[in-house]
């Protein structure tokens, strides 16, 4: 059944699909034909780029919150359906995946020559499993999605990945799973409480939606819910997987990590806490602000004496989700805008740093600081390309990260929960931001050659280039015309905070919060 | 042409794309054509607009363009608790201010442009250069031109990025590099406190535009007392912006060591242009600050000290381009004096000025070096760069490149405050203003000493660069030279503006750029008349005794270096303290090296262990613990739980073993059990039913 769906056919099915279908077809692929297979999946990925893009100017930033449902019955005898929706969130969240899985497709031209069919399938799977998480609007079916994008993952890590990799991929799996199942007894609860009002078992989140949860059973599921999605953004203390995960992981999987796979956690309390939860959400905020103050300047400290460049992007992440989290945890509409969209930020400026460390580890198989200095010189249009992204990252204004910092930032001051001691301290983050960047790149880029190999480099190759500019171009136009990506979001932000806040209108003073405000503020003063 | 006003700070940005993209595979007459063509137009524009309506309409004239939407943000509560949506508009607004301020940029920008074709010219990085100048020409438009602070911001951090790129232009040099990334790292800090004031804005007024954010303040806060608390922050929070661009203390350190450019930067960026931004910002929120008395003291005293502070160590260093870099940081102070003693006019007239007669000094300095650098290479020389910025092996360099010298000197008798000069205007001015509000007086006393250390540093300077014998040996003394044209030109329009600029500013109310200015101040809002104060005596009274001091410390210096370019020995033997902490700039380097950078390293470092052991502790703790419980329960499962099973598989066996004898096949057996069995159950009732 398709509503809301313009094109009349099962768009979300193909997009979410092609990729696995794809993966099928490679492994029916003579093993030996390396050339075959990597063309076919690049040909693969950019069509499932292609495919994507009639999305994102079908959607209709006016219209109903979902659209291209579709809808069929799965499981009828415990209410599982097969229901696929997009929203100005989801709809972001896809692009950039296709975006990036087509990159991450075409950086392993040359880096991965070993188990090379293996390695696109699984790459391919994994395409699959994140675009499903997206778009699925069962709970069931977002779970397996969940779940399923798990295996390839480990399977990336475990076999292509550097000298820990077993170490890593492990943990990397472990940790995710125990979330995960935490988060399963909260899906379970709710399914169950649903039942108990209505009388009707479904996972169906739309319906899940439509009711209000006992302020007990909020607390408890927020709690699972929280564990589960807070070791996959990662937050403070739940980050330590992340670290070894990129440092072993190759370069394609560093850049799905980063650019999509820690989204899925902030995408989980948006798409799920937040309007399920509300009222467990409201008690938590402190808390949760309080640990993503803590995870902005701690990730951002430790970033700064990493000697390894991955493992100092890794840190950087760390950092960077604080300030999603803080946008969204902010709870005013501004915030959580500038949250979304700081999740498409982060995956493009971090994708591309972890682009810029796998061009240059190619060549030199090495991630030690230490072991670069003055290669601006040698390779020239790698270090525009470079500074750019960092620029990006550091949120320099006129690219997209300034765009989603400053709204989440401006956001959270003005959040009732005495935002503006966290933004008073999250400031601190964007100033040891440019602190681990610039140095970061003085050490690599500047001064003289000391290591004579280095002499020899190659610049970026045009392979190397069409990976890099596309996330350039984009980190541009965001920063300098943000609007048809904020736009989107409209919608399906007035919805959540109506969920948490009930019906506010612009503009109009909203006479009894405006005490609440005022006593909640002198509180914390006085705290 | 006023139509087009906003496109003045775009054609720069086009000259910067067109280089940045395709400057590497251009000839270097279409680099350089394209970059000052660029700028050139953009300062043709800027005059059509001066000549044009401002003329006509005078200050109240005010162009604005919006070209579109940047950031259409949803809505976040107010201090009211009114819900406003965040909107960023990509618009410039020309007024009175604004036009000053272009003027400056785009005119002061088009000579250093011409000059640095000379200057670079050997350079491989001819065309990066030029990309970065016109960037930076891009950036700084935007930041005089936007009408909100978010505009203002995009200038704000892109004249930074520019100045980080030009600072570390020769970044082979690690000096360079390092201080191109702490001029970078000091200047976040200060927009930290910028950025968190734009919070603070909007969450008060719910607009970030700067007239309606002006127009809010007068509306909501018509007492001073009204605003202190949040006006006061506000005031404070842009003003620690302002002292990381404009390097004030605590954050002026990154300007000295950003010489380690090339020194046309220097000039544009770090004396004439960017470093005057915080200034620019001020003024800007002139309204603001008027209702917060208590941001405008601190202002004041931070301004001051600043100008006497860094005055004190410009005494005695020695290379001709920290001596100015200091200079620039003590002018910079006296701007900020004015403004927090609510003289917003004469701080943008002293920035006027200080733009020509220090981008001169550059320059010259700049020549100097050139012609230094030259002559040591023409006579096979290897001493590095900063041996050939050092005054000690300069000297008696008038006679050979008459024009930078001469040029020179009129620059420093403006910056030393010799009447009638630009710099004797303007800097009266402030010093005057100072005079007002009664128990503040200190302020001029203050003022005027560091007037006269600058006229002695200065002096210093003259002496020892371009009087006397020349000191850089026998071989280099023959290959001297004047610069070519490119440079001397710009140099000598330079120092026309050093003496004619002061003249749109003289005193006893006959100043021009007051009233032109001062509708732009009170952000187009209606003016209230203002009375006027003291007697021209009294004026020139303070005004005497300023210049008296100055021409003091001239002549003290002349009687110190004339002749005797050691003459630093003087103090250097009589109060080696004094020489020390001066000559080591008060060592506030190493104290900020050992606290906040060593601290923050430190602290770090202490986090990554923590992070390793602890947190990633915990979690393999976790594991380890699974493991060992595995463990546990393995052997638990191999004794116990088999044990278990296997116990009950024996009990089952033994007891089926010795049930299976029962089991005999005999069916009188059989019969006979079931007989005992039949009793057995008859006896267990009986006995049950009858108790």
């Amino acid at each position: 059944m398709l509503e809301n769906n313009p094109f009349n056919f099962n768009i979300l099915s193909l997009v979410v699909w092609w990729p696995a279908v794809g993966a099928f077809a490679i492994l029916f692929m003579n093993k030996t034909k390396d050339a075959q297979i990597k063309w076919a999946a690049n040909i693969i990925t950019f069509v499932g780029f292609l495919l994507s893009l009639p999305l994102w100017f079908a959607f209709d930033n006016n219209g109903p919150q979902f659209q291209f449902q579709e809808r069929y019955d799965w499981i009828p005898s415990i209410g599982v359906s097969y229901h696929f929706g997009m929203d100005g969130i989801s709809l972001l969240l896809v692009m950039m995946t296709t975006l990036l899985g087509f990159i991450a497709v075409l950086s392993s031209w040359n880096a991965i020559t070993d188990r090379v069919k293996q390695y696109y399938a699984f790459l391919l799977f994994l395409q699959t499993g994140m675009l499903g998480v997206f778009v699925a609007l069962d709970f069931f079916l977002f779970y397996v999605f969940w779940e399923v994008m798990l295996v390839p993952m480990y399977f990336l890590i475990g076999i292509w990945g550097g000298p820990r990799k077993l170490y890593a991929a492990i943990k990397f799996f472990l940790y995710t799973l125990v979330g995960s199942v935490l988060m399963l007894l909260g899906i379970i609860a709710l399914y169950f409480e649903h039942f108990n009002q209505t009388g009707v078992y479904t996972f169906d989140l739309l319906q899940l939606w439509s009711i209000d949860y006992p302020a007990g059973l909020q607390f408890w599921v927020f709690l699972g819910f929280f564990v589960g999605f807070a070791i996959k953004v990662p937050m403070f203390p739940f980050h330590t997987w992340l670290p070894d995960a990129h440092v072993e992981a190759p370069t394609a999987g560093s850049v799905i990590l980063a650019g999509v796979l820690l989204k899925m956690g902030t995408y989980g309390f948006v798409r799920f806490s937040l309007p399920l939860l509300p009222d467990a959400t409201k008690d938590a905020v402190w808390w949760v602000l309080t640990l993503a103050v803590i995870g902005i300047i701690y990730g951002a400290l430790v970033a700064l004496v990493q000697s390894d460049w991955k493992k100092l992007v890794a840190y950087s992440s760390v950092s960077h989700l604080g300030f999603v989290m803080l946008g969204v945890f902010a709870l005013t509409e501004l915030g959580l805008q500038g949250g979304i969209l700081q999740m498409i930020n982060h995956g493009l400026s971090t994708g591309g740093l972890f682009l810029v460390v796998g061009i240059m580890y190619e060549q030199t198989h090495t991630r030690k600081i230490a072991d670069y200095g003055g290669i601006a010189k040698v390779v020239p249009k790698f270090g525009v390309l470079f500074l750019l992204v960092a620029l990006a990252s550091m949120g320099l204004p006129l690219l997209n990260g300034f765009i989603g910092e400053f709204m989440i930032l401006q956001g959270t001051f003005a959040s009732d929960y005495a935002g503006w001691v966290y933004a008073a301290f999250a400031v601190s983050g964007i100033v040891l931001g440019a602190a681990y960047l610039l140095w970061l790149y003085q050490r690599l880029m500047f001064g003289k050659i000391d290591n004579p190999e280095n002499e020899k480099l190659k610049d970026v190759s045009l392979r190397e280039q069409a990976t890099m500019w596309p996330i350039v171009a984009l980190c541009i136009f965001i920063g300098v015309y943000p609007r048809p990506f904020l736009e989107p979001l409209r919608v399906p932000v007035e919805a959540i905070m109506e969920r948490i806040e009930g019906p506010r209108t612009a503009g109009v003073p909203a006479e009894p919060v405006v005490e609440l405000e005022a006593d909640n503020q002198e509180e914390a003063v006085a705290n | 042409m006023s139509d087009f006003f906003w496109l003045i700070p775009l054609i720069p940005g086009v000259g910067a794309l067109i280089n940045g993209l395709f400057g590497k595979r251009l000839p270097k007459p279409v680099i350089h054509g394209v970059a000052i063509g660029a700028v050139a137009l953009s300062f043709l524009i800027a005059l059509g607009c001066f000549f044009g309506p401002f003329l006509s309409g005078g200050g109240e004239t005010v162009l604005e363009k919006t070209l579109f939407t940047w950031i259409p943000g949803m809505s976040a509560a107010q201090a009211d608790g009114t819900m406003a949506d965040f909107t960023a508009l990509w618009q410039y607004r020309l007024d009175a201010l604004s036009m000053v301020m272009v003027l400056v940029v785009t005119g002061i920008g088009l000579l250093i442009h011409i000059y640095s074709m000379g200057y670079m010219s050997h350079d491989p990085g001819y065309w990066r250069f030029f990309t970065y100048l016109n960037l930076f020409t891009f950036f700084m438009l935007n930041l005089v031109l936007g009408a909100n602070f978010l505009m203002m911001f995009i200038g704000w951090e892109g004249v930074g990025l520019c100045s980080y790129l030009l600072i570390g232009f020769w970044f082979e040099r690690d000096s360079a590099a390092n201080a191109g990334k702490k001029a970078f790292i000091v200047n976040r800090i200060g927009d930290a406190g910028f950025i968190l004031a734009i919070f603070l804005i909007f969450y008060t007024f719910g607009t970030v535009d700067f007239y309606e954010v002006m127009a809010g303040v007068s509306a909501q806060f018509d007492s001073p007392e009204a605003g202190w608390g949040v006006l006061t922050a506000i005031g404070l929070l842009l003003f620690v912006g302002a002292t990381g661009k404009s390097a004030q203390i605590p954050l002026y350190v990154w300007l000295p060591d950003a010489m380690e450019g090339p020194t046309p930067v220097s000039a544009l960026i770090h004396a004439a242009t960017m470093v005057t931004a915080g200034v620019y910002m001020v003024a800007r929120s002139a309204v603001l600050f008027e209702h917060a008395p208590n941001a405008m003291l601190v202002v004041a005293i931070v301004g001051v000290s600043t100008a006497v502070f860094a005055a004190s160590i410009g005494l005695f260093q020695n290379d001709i381009k920290k001596v100015l870099a200091y200079s620039t940081v003590s002018q910079l102070g006296y701007m900020f004096l004015g403004l927090g003693m609510g003289a917003y006019a004469a701080a943008i007239f002293h920035l006027m000025t200080h733009a020509f007669f220090k981008a001169c000094l550059f320059l010259g300095s700049g020549s100097v070096i050139h012609t230094m650098e030259h002559a040591e290479h023409a006579s096979g020389g290897h001493r590095d760069y900063t041996e050939m910025q050092d005054m000690r092996n300069m000297g008696g360099l008038l006679k050979h490149m008459p024009k930078t010298g001469w040029t020179f000197i009129i620059a420093t008798t403006a910056l030393a405050g010799i009447p009638l000069t630009a710099g004797f205007f303007s800097k009266d001015e402030i010093l005057w203003s100072a005079t007002h509000g009664g128990h503040v007086t200190l302020f001029w006393i203050v003022g005027v000493i560091a007037a006269g250390m600058t006229a002695f540093y200065m002096t210093r300077q003259v002496i020892l660069t371009f009087f006397g014998e020349f000191r850089g040996g026998e071989k280099m003394a023959s290959h001297l030279h004047e610069s070519p044209s490119s440079m001397t030109i710009p140099l000598m329009v330079l120092a026309v503006g050093s003496i004619v600029a002061g003249y749109v500013g003289l005193p006893f109310g006959a100043s021009l750029i007051g009233p032109f200015l001062a509708p732009a101040l009170n952000a187009g809002m209606p003016i209230e008349a203002e009375a006027h104060h003291a007697s021209v005596a009294v004026e020139l009274m303070f005004m005497g005794a300023s210049v008296l001091v100055g021409l003091c410390a001239i002549f003290l210096a002349y009687r110190m270096y004339w002749g005797k370019p050691e003459g630093d020995k003087a103090v250097s033997e009589g109060w080696p303290g004094v020489y020390r902490t001066l000559y080591n700039k008060y060592f506030v380097d190493e104290i900020y090296g050992a606290t906040v950078v060593d601290g923050t390293l430190g602290g770090a470092s202490a986090l990554n262990a923590f992070d390793a052991e602890v947190v990633d502790g915990a979690v393999n703790g976790a594991a380890k613990l699974t493991l060992g419980v595995s463990d546990l329960s393995n052997l638990a499962d191999a004794s116990l739980v088999d044990g278990l099973v296997n116990a009950v598989w024996k009990v089952l066996a033994g007891v089926s073993n010795g049930l299976r004898h029962l089991q005999t096949g005999v069916l009188q057996n059989y019969a006979l059990m079931m007989m005992v069995g039949i009793g057995a159950l008859i006896g267990f009732f009986y006995y049950y039913l009858w108790t």
